[in-house]
């Protein structure tokens, strides 16, 4: 065994002692405990554990490779991602903690005075945290089988157990704990290697200034990168390649949907007073921002170093590393090429690697995104231990976004759906134990889904965070700010942004196959049942909401089966004024916002109880409803 | 941001919480106005900045990088975290001047 699979092992093997010694540490008794830490968590801690909750494995593994790729483009994700915080601790947050409940839902169902937008709020939570914990459990899975050489089945049920031990054991609190040290851990080992990487390429310690510094040669680094890739065929990296609009969609997007994400404003919950949810997202955006800042560095070292280094260098895999000549490949070239993220084909047979923008030249014919984390710590020439630590650390990113989305869904079944819709006379006990058990239930879809990837996780980003955009964000502000929104106002709004936005996304990303058609359609169903029972008062139930979703059913089981014509997927010329599907949920906002607004204002205005709850959660030091 | 006008069916509260109601609309209003500056930073460092003006802010520089370029990709989210402490720190405050604070300690 070579000493970085022994050091990969040991830091694997000992964060997650840590993560489950925490849990049992930290395990819920009561409800309270379990959906929101007991509600008192320090906002700094709590800041902590919302940065690790928030960057998944794409930021840890994939964002900095990406930006890399992408240059300017890149800036959607870096600022969408940071933004929506301010909209969080200013619009969200402070008055979501004031309301003092348990889950999203809950406020939707209080604030709207219906169980019809409860379910609907369960749907959307559930929606939106199914499609994003797929992805995560995925990363669980490569990150093991790329590194400790174990098949990507066994990963994924591995990681599983792990998240579920303590999210089912601590429930909100063990999460929050093991957070903190996840993050402690995914920091570090993101940092050690932009650090000596920075030092490397640029002279300075701290990458935020190297990214802005001189390459060791004397001129501008980034100037010297913008000259490079053009002299390759490339465009120049601070160059965008969108459409100024669409980088504007996706960027709106990404930001009211990070604010709308039921995983994000949970946290919020967890801390004593309002005014400590203010504080606590500040914290946690600092500590979001010390990987969002050094990220966009990491990709302009990593892609000047990888032109510098192996572009025109002398293929040399045959020979021995000290026979190797002063002009070859480096060293870490070839053990990635072993794990197929990287691939180089001689097409012009001269012995060296030409990197070129045009497929008919270039000679690197594979090279995986993540590689720009994942060999980081063997470009920068750092010991065998860093490459361990940077698994360990992608592993905590992954891990700590799935038990934050299992949070949701475990509390979207149990507390909104059970016990404040199907069964009202749940004791306590009896809730806990749902609320257990469908964590379980949850971790065995996603371990499925993480082994058998659906189509739509490659969509994650664009699915979750345009549904939150234009199903969450639009209800729970205007709940908050506009005394006059009406249920139907909200129920309306929420439906329309998350129907359009998910059809939009559907049609230009998978595309309405029969399958795809039978199984939305299906979703769709079960949806509709589950509202129908919901709503019923007195034994009696909606007759059209019962009709449609057995129409639904219907068309369901016929796209299944494939009785269905399909429909192809969408083109990008197509696109609604050349807006992105990630972009979308921009559009989809706007028209949850106008629906709403209009619906509102032709129909009764809510109850004078509703309207002073929302009088008292403005005021932070009011007695608690 | 409609409130509800005298005769949409409220009811007008007791002479002892007139000054309180008056006070929470008047925190309110502070509380809006607040928001609206700090949102409106918020959309110019991002969206102004780092997005629609950037082509004309990248003939400046700082340090090696094309000032549009630096805020779309480092500079909007330093003054995000700026933002939320001005924010958290301005409306602590505000809750003391208006005796709405939730600290134990005010």
């Amino acid at each position: 065994m070579d000493s970085t699979l022994i050091w990969t092992a040991v830091f694997v093997i000992s964060t997650f002692g840590l993560y489950i010694g925490i849990a049992i540490w930290a395990r819920a008794a009561s409800t309270d405990e379990f959906y929101v830490a007991g509600h008192d968590v320090h906002p700094v801690f709590n800041g902590m554990a919302t940065a690790a909750d928030w960057m998944s494995a794409a930021s840890f593994l994939s964002m900095a490779g990406l930006i890399a790729f992408a240059g300017y483009d890149g800036s959607v994700f870096l600022m969408g991602w940071t933004g929506g915080y301010v909209l969080l601790a200013l619009l969200l947050a402070p008055y979501l903690r004031k309301f003092g409940k348990f889950t999203v839902p809950d406020f939707v169902g209080d604030r709207y005075y219906s169980q019809a937008a409860r379910i609907v709020a369960v749907i959307c939570a559930l929606f939106v945290s199914f499609t994003y914990i797929a992805g995560q459990m995925r990363g669980v899975g490569i990150a093991f089988s790329n590194f400790l050489h174990v098949p990507i089945e066994v990963g994924v049920i591995v990681g599983a157990i792990i998240v579920l031990f303590y999210a089912v054991l601590g429930g909100m609190r063990g999460i929050t704990y093991t957070q903190v040290a996840q993050y402690c851990v995914l920091i570090f080992a993101f940092m050690v290697p932009a650090i000596f990487l920075s030092l490397q390429i640029t002279g300075t310690p701290i990458p935020q200034l190297g990214f802005i510094g001189n390459a060791q040669d004397g001129t501008p680094l980034l100037q010297g990168l913008d000259t490079t890739l053009v002299d390759l065929g490339f465009q120049p990296y601070t160059d965008g390649s969108k459409s100024t609009l669409d980088v504007f969609a996706i960027t709106l997007a990404l930001m009211v949907g990070t604010a709308g994400l039921p995983h994000v404003i949970i946290r919020f919950f967890t801390v004593p007073k309002a005014s400590d949810a203010r504080r606590s997202a500040g914290w946690a955006l600092i500590f979001i921002a010390i990987l969002y800042t050094t990220a966009p560095a990491v990709a302009v070292f990593a892609r000047s170093n990888f032109i510098e280094t192996v572009n025109e260098s002398t293929y040399a895999a045959d020979l021995a590393p000290e026979e190797r000549p002063a002009d070859a490949t480096p060293d870490w070239f070839y053990n990635w090429e072993e794990t197929g993220l990287l691939g180089f084909t001689d097409l012009n047979g001269d012995g060296r690697i030409q990197y070129r923008a045009d497929p008919a030249e270039n000679e690197v014919t594979t090279l995986d995104r993540d590689i720009f984390v994942l060999a980081n710590p063997e470009i920068g020439n750092l010991p065998a231990w860093v490459i361990g630590l940077v698994v360990a650390g992608g592993l905590a990113a992954a891990l700590s976004t799935a038990a934050g989305l299992l949070m949701v869904i475990s509390s979207a079944v149990s507390h909104d759906l059970c016990k404040k819709v199907l069964l009202p006379d749940m004791s306590e006990t009896q809730e806990l134990l749902v609320a257990r058990t469908a964590a379980m239930v949850a971790v065995l879809i996603a371990i499925i889904a993480g082994i058998y990837p659906p189509g739509f996780v490659a969509a994650v980003v664009a699915f979750a965070f345009g549904l939150a955009a234009a199903s969450f964000f639009p209800a729970i502000f205007l709940g908050i700010f506009w005394k006059r929104m009406s249920k139907e106002g909200a129920v309306s709004g929420m439906s329309i942004g998350l129907l359009t936005t998910g059809a939009y996304i559907i049609h230009f990303k998978i595309g309405f196959s029969p399958i795809v058609t039978g199984v939305v359609a299906l979703v769709l169903a079960l949806a509709g049942l589950v509202l129908f029972i919901g709503t019923r008062t007195g034994g009696r139930g909606s007759m059209p909401v019962l009709a449609g979703s057995g129409l639904l059913g219907l068309v369901g089981l016929l796209g299944v089966t494939g009785i269905l014509p399909g429909l192809a997927p969408g083109r990008a010329d197509d696109w609604f004024l050349g807006i992105s599907p990630e972009g979308f949920g921009a559009v989809g906002m706007l028209l949850a916002f106008a629906v709403s607004i209009s619906v509102s204002l032709a129909t009764k205005a809510p109850p004078q109880d509703v309207q002073d709850m929302v009088e008292e959660i403005r005021i932070p030091s009011a007695r608690t409803g | 941001m409609s409130e509800l006008k005298p005769g949409d069916g409220e009811i007008y509260p007791p002479e002892a919480e007139v000054g309180a109601g008056a006070a929470a609309r008047a925190y309110w209003r502070e509380n809006l106005t607040l928001m609206g500056i700090l949102l409106a930073i918020w959309f110019v460092v991002s969206f102004g900045a780092g997005i629609l003006f950037r082509d004309w802010l990248d003939q400046f520089s700082i340090g090696g990088a094309p000032l549009g370029f630096w805020f779309a990709q480092q500079g909007a989210i330093y003054v995000f975290v700026v933002l939320i402490f001005v924010y958290s720190a301005l409306m602590g405050r505000l809750e003391r001047k208006y005796n709405m604070s939730d600290d134990d300690a005010a």
